[in-house]
């Protein structure tokens, strides 16, 4: 089954462009590091998932652009045909002239309503193109006005016009300290209506994607273009194919419905979070050994201490003994960080992933009580080795990893609403005071849930 | 209104930049009346200027913005400029109106250069989306300030004459330069950075309206504090990247102001650092970070910072900045504004060159005069927060 990817705005298309250069670098690479048999059948897999066929023989991404400005496209499209590995179908993009402003509101209410026809036409292409769906991979940042506010109107369509689809939300979120002065407006207004209607929200954020750059890849002066390739590669340890457990011994047909099974148990859990190791610059990988054991216990504490990578990460933080009081525990979570988790999945890449002991992810200790760890835990393993990688785990959690962002960003953005700052650029578009009382109680209530966990 | 200087242009070296048949002119001036530029050239030249600018916008594909560039101290330029801010508005309400406003000094030779300018701010209170003021004090200092580089003859420090920021690129020293031309040029190349992130690709483009909508918290507080780095290269090629980080600082220097104002002792509203040629979102990152303590930004909007990256460096340098504040230096700009206007009004002096004009009255005057004291007074109120302990509003509570 296919996945429709749909770019929005710079932040969208600049990311979706690596994804897909990741993807076919993957799987045209040879270092896969396994059968002959094994790397066919994941390429294709990965190119069902992907690509389609063109009459060039170049794979065609199977993709929607959406901008509201012309010139992020036009590069996006001219570079990845140059690459002559992979391109984008020629018509399936569309753009304005005007850009949004950084307005929500103009994106949402202006541009989206203006656009729907058209954008709703090219997905439509793109999706006759499969020959079967399995759902919607939108790319958006939460900062702006196109991937923010046109990505909400165009998710909500999405939704309207394909209700059995899975809809999965890649959002960026913006560096702390300002790249827009009203991003924290625009981020509360997208997340709180994304969550009505996308399935899971899948979460990068800039400020530890550019940490994992200065620190993990030693790379000096880091452009967007270093932090676009590390959340590619982060992007391509999860959509790349692997074998799930009941699916044995063929790559999974239906990605995202298999990750929506495992990782969103309840409607109002949706935000998820990604890490991935090793990571480490290209020409160092030669020089380096990895055993599982190793990499399993770094990610379990990235897990429990919530690090954002294998570098500084708390090993104080532990899990409680099992047989003490729920609530004392809970309690007691609290007050050491202890990052409690809905829902977890590892996926395994490279050698000698048959036969790892992942069974300290199934410790009951790290859930929430009302779930069984059974279900809450899901393994995926591929034995073909990625992105050059000889191994290399990831984790998607759905667990408090983005609680404190989440809580950071409302706090700022009610700040600012509290003294009414630049509010009038948003009624001067139809979102009113309202509206935003609205997202805020939304996001009020999403937090309090996870807190509660 | 008068053909000396649109003469000038059609025949000079741009002239087939311009379109002959886009001009408007007439013979006598606006003899440094506001009134007469605003009620007498603008009732009279209304329809012609709506003709022409609908046949301009006509051409384009996508009107984003109009930019006023004018004087406040004169007639024509304050008077019929901010006529034709108001008609921008009433027949192109959704296109951005950003100003470039000089505003008159101390010294300025005009002695109804204040009645002009308060009598202009009412409407660019009014009907401007964003104005950058600038001083011709502040051009001049920074002429000065190049011409000493240029004669202190430093050893082994040359510099590269199309980078200076007082020169048009290509033209050649010999032809004489007229005496406003380096001053002008500043500001030439104020608004060709504001641009560029709209001309040419980068990592994090920043369109004009979104100047307006980030730096612009409330409606009136739209006056921004611009200014330019570097104001040359030297032509030295060895560039450390501390040359980098001193470009970020001499951003936040009064010395690369285009207003005389302390933005660093008074309260930042919010802003906004445009930066063209190689320079990364890392570099971007670790100069916010060393910059901030030192600035007082309001309780509500303590991150309040824009970037762009445009990867096109302007002609001659490798990189430039241009740093917009929406701050409340800009008060004192305005106070001492309103008390050369009293000075004035006090004694009545010249009012009756404007009363005798038809359609004016002492009202405009009063209601002028309250416009530009409610602006200071909301900057007033900005001011005292600065100071005041806040604490954060408590938040939504949610029902378990």
């Amino acid at each position: 089954m296919s996945i429709v990817a749909v770019q929005l705005g710079q932040c969208g298309n600049q990311i979706g462009h690596e994804v897909f250069n990741t993807i076919c670098g993957d799987v045209r690479g040879t270092h896969g590091l396994c059968s002959k048999k094994e790397n066919e059948a994941y390429h294709d897999a990965c190119t069902e998932r992907f690509f389609s066929e063109a009459e060039s023989g170049v794979p065609v991404a199977r993709a929607v652009l959406v901008d509201m400005e012309p010139k992020v496209i036009s590069q996006t499209l001219s570079i990845a045909a140059r690459s002559g590995r992979w391109k984008y179908d020629d018509q399936s993009h569309f753009c304005q002239k005007q850009g949004s402003g950084n307005n929500w509101a103009n994106g949402y209410s202006v541009h989206g309503p203006r656009n729907k026809e058209v954008i709703m036409n090219l997905v439509q292409k793109e999706v006759e193109k499969c020959d079967r769906l399995s759902g919607f991979f939108t790319i958006m940042s939460m900062a702006g006005g196109t991937g923010s506010g046109l990505g909400a109107f165009v998710t909500q369509c999405l939704r309207d016009a394909f209700p059995t689809s899975f809809i999965l939300n890649h959002v960026i979120w913006p560096y702390g300290t300002g790249e827009v002065i009203v991003q924290n407006y625009n981020s509360v207004l997208t997340l709180s209506h994304l969550y009505q209607s996308s399935d899971a929200l899948l979460v990068h954020e800039n400020d530890v994607i550019h940490k994992i750059c200065a620190q993990l890849m030693h790379i000096k002066q880091i452009s967007f273009r270093d932090v676009n390739q590390v959340i590619a590669h982060q992007l391509g340890s999860v959509f790349q194919p692997a074998h799930t457990a009941e699916a044995g011994l063929h790559y999974s047909r239906n990605p995202l419905g298999d990750l929506m099974e495992t990782l969103v148990p309840h409607p109002e859990f949706k935000m998820l979070g990604l890490r991935n190791i090793p990571q480490m610059p290209e020409n160092s990988l030669a020089y380096s050994t990895f055993n599982w054991p190793g990499l399993l216990k770094h990610l379990r504490q990235m897990l429990i201490a919530n690090a954002k990578m294998e570098e500084g990460i708390d090993w104080q933080v532990r899990p409680l003994c099992p047989g003490s009081s729920i609530s004392s525990s809970h309690s007691t979570n609290k007050l050491l960080h202890f990052n409690t988790s809905l829902a977890n999945l590892v996926i395994l890449r490279g050698k000698d992933t048959h036969g790892v002991d992942v069974g300290s992810f199934r410790d009951p200790s790290l859930y929430t009580s009302w779930l069984n760890p059974q279900d809450a835990f899901n393994v995926w393993k591929t034995p073909r080795a990625f992105n050059k990688y000889e191994k290399s785990a990831s984790l998607v959690s759905n667990s408090q990893f983005l609680l404190k962002p989440l809580d950071n960003v409302v706090g700022k953005a009610w700040n600012m609403f509290a003294s009414k700052a630049y509010i009038h650029q948003y009624t001067k578009f139809g979102i009113e005071e309202e509206d935003f009382l609205d997202s805020f109680t939304a996001l009020e209530q999403v937090i309090s849930s996870y807190t509660n966990l | 209104m008068e053909e000396g200087v649109v003469n000038e242009i059609l025949q000079g070296p741009l002239r087939d930049v311009f379109d002959s048949k886009q001009l408007i002119t007439d013979v006598s001036g606006s003899g440094n009346n506001w009134a007469v530029g605003y009620k007498v050239y603008g009732c009279q030249y209304r329809e012609n200027i709506v003709e022409k600018l609908r046949k301009t916008a006509e051409h384009c594909d996508c009107l984003q913005c109009f930019f006023i560039i004018h004087s406040m101290g004169g007639g024509t330029g304050s008077g019929l400029g901010t006529f034709v801010l108001n008609l921008l508005e009433d027949e192109f309400p959704e296109v951005y109106r950003f100003v470039t406003s000089v505003y008159p000094s101390g010294e300025d030779d005009v002695v109804t250069s204040p009645y002009n300018s308060v009598l202009a701010m009412k409407e660019l209170n009014e009907h401007a989306d964003c104005v950058l003021p600038i001083e011709n004090e502040s051009l001049f200092d920074i002429v000065n300030k190049i011409h000493q580089m240029i004669n202190s003859g430093k050893l082994g420090s040359t510099v590269k004459p199309n980078s200076l920021i007082t020169s048009s690129a290509g033209t050649t020293k010999t032809v004489q330069e007229k005496p406003f031309d380096a001053m002008n040029n500043i500001v030439a190349n104020l608004l060709l950075n504001l641009t560029s992130s709209a001309r040419f690709e980068g990592s994090l483009n920043m369109d004009l309206n979104e100047i307006s909508m980030n730096l612009v918290p409330f409606p009136r507080l739209h006056y921004l504090v611009s200014s330019l780095t570097p104001l040359y290269t030297l032509a030295d090629v060895n560039i450390p990247s501390r040359r980098l980080d001193q470009m970020f600082s001499d951003a936040f220097s009064r010395d690369h102001q285009l207003i005389r104002a302390d933005p660093k002792h008074s309260l930042y509203l919010a802003c906004a650092l445009l930066v063209r040629g190689n320079v990364q979102v890392s570099d971007l990152r670790r100069n916010i970070e060393r910059l901030k303590p030192s600035l007082h930004f309001v309780s509500w909007n303590q991150e309040g910072w824009k970037t762009s990256l445009c990867s096109v460096p302007p002609v001659g340098h490798s990189h430039s900045l241009l740093a917009l504040a929406n701050n409340t230096c800009v008060k004192p700009t305005f106070v001492e504004l309103k008390d050369r206007f009293m000075k004035l009004y006090k004694k009545k002096a010249h009012l009756h060159h404007y009363l005798q004009v038809d359609g004016m009255e002492q009202g405009c005057f009063s209601e002028a005069l309250s416009s530009l004291s409610d602006l200071i007074e909301e900057y007033n109120e900005l001011d005292a927060t600065k100071c005041g302990l806040r604490t954060d509003p408590s938040r939504l509570k949610i029902a378990v």
